[in-house]
């Protein structure tokens, strides 16, 4: 910001909120080490209650997204350890529109600086004869994450189906996981909204999003702000039947999605072809993003 | 009372003068701590791409001057020099000052300020930053229970005087006023025990800050084994230096070691300095060699980058050439030599910054600078007004900290077998 507006008649309040709020998060935190020994995370009751959506019988040419909704069906019905979920992009198909990353910012209601994929225009060639290629970068999901090791407080780990799993609340914010992140895939939340310096602040900002299965409302700096934040699959959708939002956004049905460890399913079909890559293998992250070229 | 002479009055203005500048820096950098605690990280340069600037790299800068002036105050004991063994108790001070200097930085630049105390509770020992942590929170436990034992004799002496001192001294014994042999003993037993865990405590820490660059493997510009050595030296030649500079301006000119101490100290600064050149020469020429790749990208940026003056002006130059030609040639100089310590101390930001900051400003895919656009999302950085307000009051503090230390508790007695720190 270029400069902060600040009101100087607001300021001593503002400092008393900020220590009033410091103070709260202070010893709410140390009551939840008292008090929670294991990490069991309640579900939103709303979340919790809601069944999977009811599908239409497979039919020939069908969209594709029919396909992967039901296979993620079927994954549900497997213990949580038995899903592999994987992702895989079709860069031939990619046509740039960036409708994933605006889906995404609208689903995780993404303030301004966090963006979860970010697409990447590629020029290639020289006039006359230029093309151009588009790569969706979200979270590469690795199964040996660089950022995972380096987290001083264990905020963030691989779930039992692959995806790599923040805690918000127990990040302190330090932001070496950010560093460590070979795909840039981390950005960090410092508490700025799009209605900054407007009159009021807007609802979009305010609305709450649902990350990992709880309910996270930005304000006052509780987290997520302050801490670092990246793409999750949509877990939070994907528990209840729905797939990710850049999937079920992408006008060129480029994103696939589905559950690896299925030998029907059309992701493991498409990542047994010769065609695929993943991004900077030569790091061993194993990366569960494909690339389809 | 006679008239204050030229001289007097020349030291008067210039108590004045330093008084009014410190003030200065106290409010405004006040005024910046203020805003971060207000306004959180919105008003820094730093963002979601290079997360981490200068704060970092002051970070580092401080606590490497904090376990360069402990390991100094160390290597004087193991090589047993008798000279030096009286700045033990000072340079014990600028160690524990350095510390909390840097550790209010790294607070300040924690997303969840609340928090810090979940790398105690919930730490993950496979990550460095965790043992960082552990690390020079038991040097700093180490640094205060040694400054208590190397000053106890001296307090217990003060509490049988009157004034102010017998009130420092009281409050700081914690009721061990004893003078007897055997309680004088007893310190030095502790100091000697103390001084022999602290030495590979003081190796770890900066080691371990080395590491925690080093084992990331998504940077290669970080991704050397020779950084935890490099901090190490780095921590050594810039602690030492400081130690030069302070006992230089600060030391009691009445001294009659005090030419000689500021000598030897300074000698061996130069020789450490020397060392750390042909490690910096190694950490550059080597990636260099081949003219490609992600590292020697970066090294050209640094090297010839829109901020080769900080490595070429003030660290080559400020930093290592105009010391070295003052060591070579004032060397009967003392406040030369300060001079000189003051210069590598001050300038070696430069170095802690183009170790932080080069790492983050190349995006790790080609062309994600311009796949989303907000000034969070930049692979550029320069510090902005606001950070280096925080780093102004932090150094106001450290400065205050210095005097009332130097001013309140006798770290610069001179003489006396028993004073010594071992």
């Amino acid at each position: 910001m270029s400069n902060g507006n600040l009101e100087n008649s607001g300021a001593v309040g503002g400092m008393r909120e900020e220590l009033w709020r410091l103070a709260r998060a202070f010893f709410s935190g140390l009551a939840l080490v008292l008090l929670s020994a294991q990490r069991g995370q309640a579900q939103d009751p709303e979340l919790e209650k809601l069944d999977l959506p009811e599908l239409p019988p497979p039919q020939p040419n069908e969209d594709v997204l029919l396909r992967m909704m039901r296979e993620l069906q079927r994954a549900l019905q497997k213990p949580v350890e038995q899903r592999r979920w994987v992702m895989v992009i079709d860069l031939r198909k990619c046509v740039g529109c960036h409708a994933c990353t605006i889906a995404c910012i609208a689903e995780n209601k993404l303030p301004p600086g966090v963006v979860y994929r970010p697409v990447i225009t590629e020029e290639l060639g020289e006039f006359p004869n230029v093309s151009m290629r588009f790569i969706p970068r979200p979270c590469m999901q690795c199964d040996d994450p660089p950022c995972v090791p380096v987290c001083p407080v264990k905020a963030t780990w691989v779930r039992p189906d692959g995806v790599i799993e923040m805690d918000y609340n127990a990040c302190i914010g330090c932001r070496y996981c950010i560093t460590a992140c070979p795909y840039n895939a981390r950005t960090a939340d410092f508490g700025l909204y799009h209605s900054d310096h407007t009159p009021q602040r807007a609802a979009y900002d305010e609305a709450p999003s649902f990350e990992y299965g709880r309910r996270w409302k930005r304000e006052g700096g509780n987290s997520p702000i302050g801490n670092a934040r990246k793409c999750h699959f949509c877990v939070h959708r994907l528990e209840v039947g729905e797939l990710p939002a850049c999937t079920t956004s992408c006008i060129g049905r480029a994103t696939f999605f589905g559950d690896a460890n299925d030998p029907e399913s059309l992701v493991a079909e498409l990542i047994s072809k010769p065609n695929v890559m993943r991004l900077k293998e030569e790091l061993g992250t194993k990366p569960k993003v494909y690339y389809l070229v | 009372m006679a008239r204050p002479s030229p001289r007097n009055s020349l030291g008067t203005m210039r108590t004045t003068l330093l008084g009014a500048l410190w003030l200065i820096a106290f409010v405004v950098g006040a005024w910046g701590v203020a805003l971060r605690l207000l306004h959180g990280h919105e008003l820094a340069n730093y963002g979601s791409y290079v997360v981490w600037g200068l704060w970092v790299a002051a970070y580092n800068y401080f606590s490497g001057l904090s376990a360069g002036a402990f390991l100094l105050s160390a290597l004087i004991y193991v090589f047993g020099s008798k000279e030096l063994e009286q700045i033990g108790k000072l340079a014990l001070l600028v160690a524990v000052i350095t510390l909390i200097m840097a550790l209010l930085l790294i607070w300040l630049d924690l997303g969840h300020m609340e928090r810090f105390y979940y790398v105690f509770t919930r730490p993950n020992f496979r990550s460095l930053m965790a043992w960082m942590v552990w690390l020079y929170t038991a040097y700093f436990v180490l640094l205060l229970a040694e400054l208590y034992f190397a000053l106890r004799a001296d307090l217990a002496r003060w509490s049988a005087r009157d004034g102010w001192r017998r009130v420092v001294a009281r409050l700081l014994l914690f009721g061990r006023r004893s003078l007897s042999q055997s309680a004088v003993q007893f310190d030095r037993t502790a100091l000697r025990v103390l001084g022999s865990l602290g030495v590979p405590l003081a190796i770890a820490f900066p080691g371990g800050v080395g590491a925690l660059f080093g084992t990331v493997l998504a940077r290669p510009y970080w991704h050397t084994p020779l950084y935890p050595i490099l901090f190490l030296t780095g921590a050594l030649v810039s602690g030492g230096a400081l130690m030069t500079a302070a006992v230089a301006f600060f030391w009691p000119k009445n001294d009659p070691k005090y030419t000689a101490i500021v000598q030897r100290l300074s000698m061996i600064v130069f020789l450490i300095l020397l060392f750390d050149l042909i490690l910096e020469w190694a950490e550059f020429s080597i990636p260099m060699w081949y003219g490609v790749g992600p590292e020697f990208e970066l090294l050209q940026k640094v090297l010839f980058g829109p901020f080769w003056w900080v490595f070429w002006i003030l660290h080559v130059l400020l930093g290592t050439l105009v010391p070295i030609a003052i060591f070579l040639t004032q060397r009967n100089k003392p406040l030369w030599l300060g001079v000189a310590g003051g210069l590598i101390a001050v300038t070696f930001m430069a170095v802690r910054l183009n170790i932080v900051v080069p790492g983050l400003i190349e995006p790790q895919l080609r062309g994600l600078e311009k796949a989303y656009h907000h000034e969070k999302l930049v692979f550029e950085y320069v510090p902005s007004l606001f950070e280096w307000q925080a780093v102004l009051f932090i150094c106001a503090l450290g400065f205050a900290l210095f005097y009332l230390g130097k001013t309140l508790l006798p770290v610069m007695s001179v003489g006396g077998a028993e004073e010594g720190r071992r």
